[in-house]
């Protein structure tokens, strides 16, 4: 091993430039980079989707995925250039002075074996400590990232543990062999917001306490903001921006970071309040649902007025979209009834009127999968069209026309093209023109900005406002997002365990007092401010110690 | 389909190979009258002649020509193979789209019967079969394609299933499309590459499968010309190290690895453009 | 623990039931037949006195149900009745032709599955380098040879050109082991060569499948050594797949026994079947069908009874 010098940076990439195969040949996925990390500090990236931020996080490990390899640069670490050094030089160097921590622990993690041997593993095999010595280390590490039990959770295999609780005790795998260096690659991304923010805490705690250098990525900027000393903005595989948190967060000099943190700050027009005595266009009435012989809604009311957005909250498992589904048609619910405009649906979409079909449309989450992949974009809006309202020829052919226009997609460019041949957010402005065809009143949409990127979904979110204004249109929004909410609903429901846990209109539910589920909810959302995880963990634990209830912090995450 | 040019271009050798040998042989078969010399079971020489001007390939162990019945026995065996195989198709690909649309009682019981079929191994059920219908080619042909629908319900189904439970389907069930417009317009258009392919795969099969039945005396049955019966036929011939009877057997082989790998070719494709 | 020997025992009585209505099917597919069996297998030749001979042999005269009663349980106490083209017990028939079946068919297991096994798994291993693209196109153009073009041209190569092995596999029950292995060379290898084109695939497919998991990938970012990626984080789950790939070996054995045994005149259980068919003698073909049918069935609940206790989400319940 080469002498620890303060001075020098541990890693110092200089022109990275790393291609990669797609459908359309080779691209350039990260194009001539140079980031420099010193010991001991956290670096975050943060880019959208394609931004070449994963490939970076792997290439500083001197790694590079089936199909991609490095052009050009070199990657030094503490001295060592991993790109002239053969592949068990480099292979040395994984698991015992760099480590990884992936998305999702559940994947990573292997089946077969118990968290305690593959926790200690890299540090046995590279033979950094003996097997004992490293047990006791790794369950040292478990308490440090306070996972319950951390005597026997290790003797547990992956399946038998929560998602929550893998992340940590992946996050702990990596700190086993005591790296100079661990990447994060959006460690927190497929967790709940309740349960990301302890994830988030335990990891940082860490972190700081072994004195490890990090490479944090993530898309969110927020959450950057809590875990890096420095932030470094990607774009298409290049740099756009880099500074020190605070500076960064503060005044950011380049236009798509300051696009980036504008995102937050679109309100959709508040609207007059509901007349008393109002009928509402859609009421759920104490619904109650299951799947076979699981529960999954309780008694579930709520109700959406004339051109109003009322926001459905929750985690995963709340019942949000099961809700959705019971609505739809798609769930028949087994008690409770759903009235359009005062009248009663059947239960199933099957006995439901053509007509009632029509006035009730939904966009999902995935509008990769929403539109038929063998159907012209034209075909999957103009069927509605012809469906309900029997236009034929010309008349179809100008409505579509206007529907494109009001979607905001150029009708001679993309009617004629394949969903293949659009990008995500063009895909979900097609699912909105498709159900905006059948005329409807009442759109449910159901996550639909959380596979887009923050900017794409911002635009989405104004045209579904602009829509709403120009057509009195109601939405039902169901979304895990709370910055989504707060743009713009006006109404607001908040589930748990498939019931309601409070409701109410957006002024009075984005201000306290809030009930504890609801409270627990808003205060896990990150904020744009470096305090924040800070701020937030210690009011919990004051008033965890001042319930007497203490420890739930550290326990409650594992579900 | 769109760029169906480009993408013969960018073909490997073995798909090209694939195509131009199944071509050829295509045309061989449905020109068979044209081109053979002679009558399919004309005897038109002493038995087991040699190779001449006259026999090309000699003659067999009744003295018909060789040359004649290979090219008959391109017609016959690809054709009742490719008719196995369509009605087979046809068959359980359309009632395993429908059980896997619907679901329901009607798809349990389908799907139990196919499981128990295919719990016996397909050469032996078949050989239990034509033991009790006997060997006429309609018997061959419903045998080989009750049995090998299966095989298309069970992949039509997986599809069907997979794909109904997209998003664009059931938008189009909560639109209040019908079972026509769901099969037919949602489902058919995307299970349509995987089901071309296993036409091929399955298309091999059959081919394979009839030849070796004909090769066993218990397929296509004489006089008619296939290449099955013809290596049987001939096969003393061997012990004498002659290879004619090895002919017919090496024109099946080159049929069926045609089409492996036209269908390999467009396997690959269709997973490259999934990615 | 409970639900794992749950879902055995569920798998096992399942296999049972499988049995049951394939050996209903072999005994009641001789009603399917629109007419009378008996004419339809005398044919022209047909009296009567010999259409009454037939109905009384294969039982047609009595009721199905007690029919079927009778044959089943002849079955199970080992009388599977008599041929009605020699009029031998079936039972006697099987017997010895059983055994060499067996013989032929593990022999050829014993070669083609370690073998292919290890060349599906170099392919894998090394996916997209030459030797998986060579491995590839040599197994599927040996998925389409026919076994019968395989075994002519081996007969032609090795026994007719080159006088290295007989070209029949000629074996009687006084055959000593060390003669029976050298006859039936021919054979094996035919098997193995028809066999190994289908496991190699296979067996390549399960393993590219295995390896694009993302626990391989960390293992890799581990750094630990490649061998130790493979032999502690792929292995152990690869053996359900594996498992699968070895009974899918062993029904393609099956199949391919059959037509070997022709070629070769090897005095197996194909080649009886193969010769009752021809001669429609229904109650042989019964008897044979249904022993390769529940072999094939019993092989396929072992694999799968395997699988279940192999898998390690099933093993450690939470």
């Amino acid at each position: 091993m080469a002498k620890p010098d303060a001075t020098a940076a541990l890693l110092s990439i200089r022109h990275l430039t790393i291609e990669g195969r797609s459908d359309s040949g080779l691209v350039e996925i990260v194009r001539d980079i140079d980031l420099d990390l010193a010991r001991g500090e956290v670096l975050g990236l943060i880019g959208e989707s394609g931004a070449g931020k994963s490939t970076l996080g792997l290439a500083a490990m001197g790694f590079t995925r089936d199909g991609c390899r490095v052009t050009g640069g070199s990657i030094v670490f503490d001295g060592k250039n991993l790109t002239a050094a053969n592949e068990d030089h480099r292979r040395r160097l994984l698991g015992s002075r760099i480590a990884y921590v992936a998305q999702s622990a559940a994947a990573a993690f292997n089946p077969a074996h118990r968290l305690i041997d593959q926790s200690v593993e890299a540090a046995v095999q590279h033979g950094i400590c003996a097997r004992l010595e490293a047990v006791q280390q790794a369950i040292a590490l478990y308490r440090r990232m306070q996972l319950p039990h951390p005597e026997e959770i290790g003797f547990r295999y992956p399946h038998q543990v929560s998602g929550g609780q893998l992340q940590r005790a992946m996050s702990a795998m990596a700190m086993v062999a005591k790296p100079d260096l661990i990447i994060f690659d959006e460690p927190t991304t497929a967790l709940d917001v309740t349960t990301q923010i302890e994830v988030l805490a335990a990891i940082r705690h860490a972190v700081k306490a072994i004195g490890t250098a990090a490479i944090y990525i993530s898309h969110d900027l927020a959450l950057v903001a809590q875990m890096a000393d420095r932030i470094m903005v990607l774009r298409n595989g290049r740099l756009v921006e880099e500074a020190d948190t605070r500076t960064m967060i503060a005044s950011p000099r380049e236009a798509y970071t300051k696009s980036l943190w504008a995102v937050r700050s679109f309100r959709a027009t508040l609207k007059a309040a509901v007349p008393a005595g109002e009928t509402p266009l859609l009421r759920v009435k104490d619904v109650t649902a299951a799947y076979g012989a699981v529960p999954v809604l309780h008694e579930v009311s709520l109700d959406v007025h004339k051109g109003r957005t009322v926001a459905v909250v929750g985690e995963s498992g709340s019942g949000k979209s099961t809700l959705a589904r019971t609505i739809t048609g798609l769930l028949p619910p087994n008690t409770g009834s759903i009235s359009i405009a005062g009248r009663k649906l059947p239960a199933s979409f099957r006995d439901r009127a053509k007509d009632d079909l029509r006035r009730v449309q939904m966009i999902v989450q995935m509008p990769d999968t929403a539109l038929n992949p063998r159907q012209r974009v034209r075909d999957a809006v103009g069927r509605p069209l012809e469906f309900y309202l029997g236009l034929k020829g010309d008349a179809k052919e100008r409505r579509l026309r206007q529907l494109f226009s009001e979607i905001e997609l150029d009708p001679d460019r993309y009617a004629d093209r394949y969903p293949g041949e659009l990008s995500g957010g063009q895909k979900q402005r097609v699912c909105i023109a498709r159900a905006l065809a059948a005329e409807p009143e009442l759109i449910i949409c159901d996550e639909i900005t959380s596979a887009l990127d923050q900017l794409v979904a911002e635009e989405i979110l104004k045209l579904l406002d602009r829509l709403q204004r120009e057509r009195e249109l109601s939405y039902l929004f169901i979304t895990h997002d709370l910055a989504t909410v707060r743009a713009i609903a006006d109404d607001l429901v908040v589930m748990k365990d498939g019931r309601v846990v409070e409701a109410g209109s957006r002024e009075t539910m984005f201000s306290p007092p809030h009930h504890p589920y609801t409270d627990l909810l808003l205060s896990s959302v990150p904020e744009m401010d470096p305090d924040w995880l800070d701020r937030t963990i210690n009011r919990r634990r004051r008033a965890a110690i001042l319930t007497g209830a203490a420890g739930t912090a550290a326990d409650g995450a594992g579900r | 389909m769109t760029n169906l040019a480009t993408a013969f271009r960018a073909a490997p050798p073995t798909a090209w190979f694939g195509l131009v040998v199944t071509t050829l042989i295509f045309f061989v078969a449905l020109l068979a009258p044209v081109i053979a010399p002679y009558g399919q079971t004309q005897i038109v020489g002493p038995e087991f002649a040699p190779w001449s001007n006259s026999h090309l390939l000699g003659t067999d162990n009744l003295g018909r020509d060789m040359a004649t019945r290979m090219i008959y026995g391109a017609r016959n065996t690809v054709g009742v193979a490719l008719a196995t195989t369509l009605l087979a198709f046809l068959l359980g690909g359309s009632a395993g789209l429908l059980a896997g649309t619907v679901r329901g009682w009607a798809d349990q019981l389908l799907g139990r019967f196919v499981d128990i079929i295919m719990a016996i191994p397909s050469l032996i059920f078949a050989l239990l079969l034509l033991a009790i219908f006997g060997t006429s080619i309609a018997s061959l042909i419903l045998i080989i394609a009750g049995l090998e629908s299966t095989r298309f319900f069970r992949l039509a189904r997986a599809l069907a299933l997979g794909i109904s439970a997209l998003d664009y389907v059931e938008a189009a069930r909560l639109r209040g499309e019908g079972l026509g417009w769901l099969i037919y317009r949602e489902i058919l258009p995307n299970a349509a590459a995987p089901l071309i392919a296993e036409f091929g795969l399955r298309l091999c099969f059959a081919f394979l499968f009839i030849a070796t039945l004909s090769f066993l005396g218990l397929g296509i049955q004489p006089p008619t010309a296939d290449w099955g019966s013809m290596v049987r036929d001939n096969a003393v011939l061997i012990t004498y190290g002659d290879i004619t009877p090895l002919l017919p057997a090496a024109a099946i082989a080159l049929l069926t690895v045609a089409v492996n790998f036209i269908v390999d070719w467009l396997l690959q494709r269709s997973s490259g453009l999934k990615d | 623990m409970r639900s794992l020997a749950a879902m055995i025992l569920k798998r096992i009585g399942l296999g049972f039931v499988t049995l049951a209505i394939v050996s209903f099917i072999v005994f009641f597919a001789v009603y399917l037949l629109p007419g009378d069996l008996a004419e339809e297998i005398l044919g022209q030749a047909r009296t009567p006195e010999t259409v009454a001979n037939i109905r009384h042999e294969l039982g047609l005269d009595r009721p199905a149900g007690t029919r079927y009663i009778e044959w089943i349980g002849g079955v199970l106490t080992g009388d599977f009745g008599r041929s009605l083209a020699s009029g031998r017990s079936i039972a006697e028939l099987t017997g010895s032709r059983l055994v060499n079946t067996f013989f032929l068919a593990g022999f050829a297991a014993t070669i083609s599955l370690p073998l292919s096994i290890a060349l599906g798994l170099a392919a894998a291993l090394y996916r997209g380098r030459l030797i998986d693209r060579s491995i590839n196109v040599a197994a599927l153009t040996a998925i389409s040879l026919p076994e019968f073009f395989v075994a002519y041209i081996l007969i032609l190569a090795l026994s007719v050109k080159a006088g290295l092995v007989p070209s029949l596999a000629s074996v009687n029950p006084d055959t000593p082991l060390a003669e029976r292995f050298y006859r039936t060379i021919l054979p094996v290898v035919t098997l193995t060569l028809a066999v190994a084109a289908h496991v190699i695939r296979l067996t390549r497919a399960a393993i590219v499948n295995l390896m694009a998991n993302q626990y391989i990938e960390m293992a890799r970012l581990k750094g630990l050594k490649p061998s130790r990626v493979i032999v502690r984080h792929a292995l152990p789950n690869a053996l359900a797949p594996i498992i699968n790939v070895v009974v899918l070996n062993l029904a393609y054995l099956i199949v391919g026994v059959v037509v070997v045994e022709v070629v070769f005149g090897y005095p197996g259980l194909g080649q009886l079947l193969v010769d009752a068919v021809a001669k429609r003698d229904i109650p042989v073909v019964q008897a044979t069908c249904l022993i390769f049918a529940s072999t094939y069935i019993v092989l396929n609940l072992i694999a799968d009874v395997l699988t279940i206790a192999l898998d390690p989400r099933l093993l450690h319940q939470r």
